[in-house]
């Protein structure tokens, strides 16, 4: 394999500041949640109670260092960023309690799954396996060949999909969305950007 | 309470509701016209490929929403879910005023003379409702004409030797072809085939006060911002408005055709921007809310004499249910063909859309609109991996550098694809939800076939590197190009409306969208909708000096 290894310790990028107005945010976010019956009291109580601001709106941060791995292979760093610098998990996280709202159950299942499957398999974390390893084991899913005891309230196809999909909404998307942070995706592509009306076709830019 | 009355209420301000509502006020009657959505604001949501109404990946920008809206998928082993607007299952049209034409990506076809004669030509397609439309294209040239005028369109039929014949050209001249479409010009040229540019809703010069084209790239799926592309909501309904006869109400979901005991539509009930009942009487409801919400609202207008629903005593309300489905082929070239300029579809061939040997109907073929990354990604040949390295190398490698001819087949009516109306479930306003059931015709899939090895065989010929067909599945069809759930015709025995698009038995009430249709033709449905639309209105406008609706 030519891309280089995914550090055996990788964890999401370095929390962010928390202010009390992003605490409030969140609680308001998961009490949305919990009002229209998806979100669940534990979201609210460690945003408020845990005494430690949460890094994350959905995702355990044990979840989301197991999905950053798994973005991190679906769309791999090289010499071009990648899942991870594009932001792929803030993305998702922030759309399991908004757009996406109806599949923060499977990704919780599907995760732990995951999890399960790995150590089952590899007897560590999927974080720790080799990248080659990794890609192994992905493409089990994929494919639906998982170990099927693991996988029987989400199929593992079904995960894989889904979080592939959402991996390339992340780094494709509008950075609006909490994704292709610095429109690296953009970059890579050449697209112009941003697009201003009606100028962008006359070579303004370039 | 009963809103004070008026002369017409119209459910559905698009490309239908917006024509009659403007005919209606001009010709001087009271009109209410009732939208479920808003009026369209292009800064919202300007280049977010995420929520455009194309790639609505995480919600549609004109509506409807995933939080109030929902239908349920009746599969043929007897299961069924539900399914929120943003999930291509819902065939889900834009609900907001425009409808689709707030942002579509505007191409602006007449059908052809045969396509209203598609039985009469071919003959029968076992196990398909196939039919002649009670009128002829003769009957609505005249119709697409003032379309092609009021709304706008850009055009240069003389390139076309298959061209509808018509008796004045476009308003507008015809836009030059983007890189990709030269291309496709000398493959198609070289194989004796007749390219053409695409007809289209959009201005090439300034007309009718609105600007000429800026070609954004985010275009197709999102609003113009200098409405440079003609829909309803910035041609003739500001015109209805205009006339100060014509009142817009947003935020606006009909529920009930009230239907009285001697079979008159006396009213509509519908919730307002506050969820509030609200009953509008008036002397005519027209109905044009689109081939899957027009048919759910008659279903959901039972009275005495129409006990499964306004228009339904033979069962056909909601049959019938077309789409197109879309074949073609891609390319990959060994030179950049990406322009950063929208909405991309320049060229078009109709050599395919009739006259196949041995096939009923076919298709039109056009260079596809311009793909945005996330839709780019989610594009590969059989065989490549949908992720990793090799998927990201392949983005970076052909982004700019391919190709894509595709077209919309002559779908064959399928008695058994199919709106109802749910019996359990319903939405934010506790109206019951359209239930999708059936398949397309198997017919499809050998048109299908045809088709893309057409557009595969002209890919190959521009030089591509690497070709691969798409084809089609078997499920159900109805998507943006909805159509035929409430068909026109002769005999009340088999179809819903007579050639007015009257339903048959209660002479006030009225179907005008894309219901109508016979069939879908081979080509995108819009301007045939707003030609039918101007049809109905004129009889309704004829009817309406005889005093015919008053009772």
């Amino acid at each position: 394999m030519s891309e280089p290894q995914s550090a055996p310790s990788s964890k999401p990028a370095a929390p962010q500041k928390t202010t009390r107005r992003k605490v409030l945010k969140v609680a308001a976010v998961a009490a949305a949640g919990v009002a229209v019956g998806v979100g669940t009291p534990a979201v609210l109580n460690r945003a408020l109670f845990s005494g430690r601001p949460p890094r994350w709106r959905f995702l355990t941060d044990a979840e989301a260092s197991l999905l950053d791995a798994i973005c991190a292979q679906i769309i791999p760093t090289d010499q071009d960023p990648g899942a991870r610098e594009a932001g792929c998990v803030a993305f998702i996280d922030r759309q399991l309690v908004g757009a996406h709202q109806r599949f923060a159950e499977r990704y919780r299942v599907g995760l732990a799954a995951l999890a399960a499957t790995c150590q089952a398999l590899h007897a560590k974390p999927f974080e720790d396996l080799s990248s080659a390893e990794q890609i192994k084991l992905l493409e089990k899913l994929e494919q639906g060949q998982a170990p099927q005891e693991h996988w029987k309230i989400v199929s593992c196809g079904e995960f894989f999909h889904l979080v592939c999909d959402h991996s390339m909404q992340g780094f494709s998307g509008s950075p609006r969305h909490g994704g292709n942070k610095d429109y690296v995706s953009y970059r890579m592509l050449g697209l112009e950007y941003p697009d201003i009306i009606g100028q962008n076709r006359y070579g303004i830019r370039s | 309470m009963a809103l004070p009355h008026v002369n017409a209420v119209i459910v559905g301000a698009g490309a239908g509701g917006g024509i009659v509502a403007k005919e209606l006020a001009e010709a001087g009657l009271s009109v209410v016209l009732l939208e479920r959505g808003q009026w369209p604001r292009y800064d919202q949501n300007n280049d977010d490929e995420l929520v455009s109404q194309r790639t609505p990946a995480l919600g549609n920008p004109f509506g409807p929403d995933d939080a109030r809206y929902r239908r349920v998928i009746a599969n043929a082993d007897g299961t069924t879910r539900i399914v929120v607007p943003s999930q291509g299952e819902y065939n889900n049209n834009a609900g907001c005023v425009g409808g689709g034409t707030a942002s579509y990506g505007a191409m602006a076809w007449r059908f052809m003379p045969q396509d209203f004669r598609l039985k009469f030509t071919y003959g029968e397609v076992e196990g398909s409702t196939l039919d002649d439309w009670p009128i002829r294209y003769e009957d609505l040239e005249p119709f697409y004409e003032k379309a092609e005028y009021e709304i706008g369109v850009s055009g240069d039929h003389t390139l076309n030797p298959f061209a509808a014949p018509r008796k004045k050209p476009y308003p507008m001249p015809a836009f030059p072809y983007n890189k990709e479409g030269q291309i496709m010009v000398q493959a198609t040229k070289r194989m004796g085939l007749h390219p053409f540019p695409i007809p289209m809703l959009r201005n090439s010069v300034p007309y009718n006060g609105r600007p000429a084209c800026i070609h954004m790239r985010s275009c197709v799926g999102f609003a113009c911002p200098v409405n440079a592309k003609a829909g309803s909501h910035n041609t003739v309904i500001p015109i209805a408005l205009a006339t100060g006869n014509c009142q817009v109400r947003t935020g606006c979901v009909a529920a009930e055709v009230v239907v009285d005991d001697r079979g008159r539509a006396r009213a509509v009930w519908y919730f307002d921007a506050n969820d509030q009942p609200q009953e509008q009487p008036a002397d005519i409801v027209v109905v044009s809310a689109s081939a899957t919400e027009t048919p759910r609202l008659l279903l959901n207008s039972k009275s005495k004499l129409f006990p499964n629903g306004a228009g339904n005593n033979n069962d056909w309300v909601g049959r019938n249910l077309q789409g197109h489905g879309y074949v073609g082929a891609w390319g990959l070239m060994p030179d950049e063909t990406y322009e950063e300029a929208g909405p991309g579809a320049t060229v078009a061939i109709c050599d395919f859309s009739h006259g196949n040997a041995g096939l009923v109907g076919g298709g039109m073929l056009a260079n596809e609109f311009i793909r945005l990354p996330y839709l780019f990604a989610g594009v590969r040949p059989p065989g490549e991996p949908h992720w990793g390295k090799a998927h990201k190398d392949f983005q970076r490698r052909y982004y700019k550098r391919c190709l894509r001819l595709v077209g919309p087949i002559q779908e064959m009516p399928n008695f058994s694809a199919r709106v109802s109306v749910d019996p359990a479930v319903t939405d934010h306003w506790g109206i019951p939800v359209c239930r999708l059931s059936g398949s397309r015709h198997a017919y499809d899939l050998q048109l299908g076939e045809f088709l893309s090895k057409k557009a595969e065989a002209i890919v190959k010929e521009a030089g591509a590197e690497r070709v691969w067909r798409g084809g089609l599945g078997l499920g159900l069809s109805g998507g943006q190009h909805q159509a035929g759930t409430c068909r026109m015709g002769d005999d009340p025995e088999t179809s819903v409306t007579n050639r007015f698009g009257q339903v048959h038995q209660i002479d006030n009430l009225f179907v005008a969208d894309g219901s109508l249709h016979v069939n879908n033709g081979g080509f995108n449905p819009v301007l045939t909708i707003m030609a039918l639309a101007y049809w109905v209105s004129d009889h309704i406008k004829a009817d309406w000096k005889a005093s015919k609706f008053r009772s």
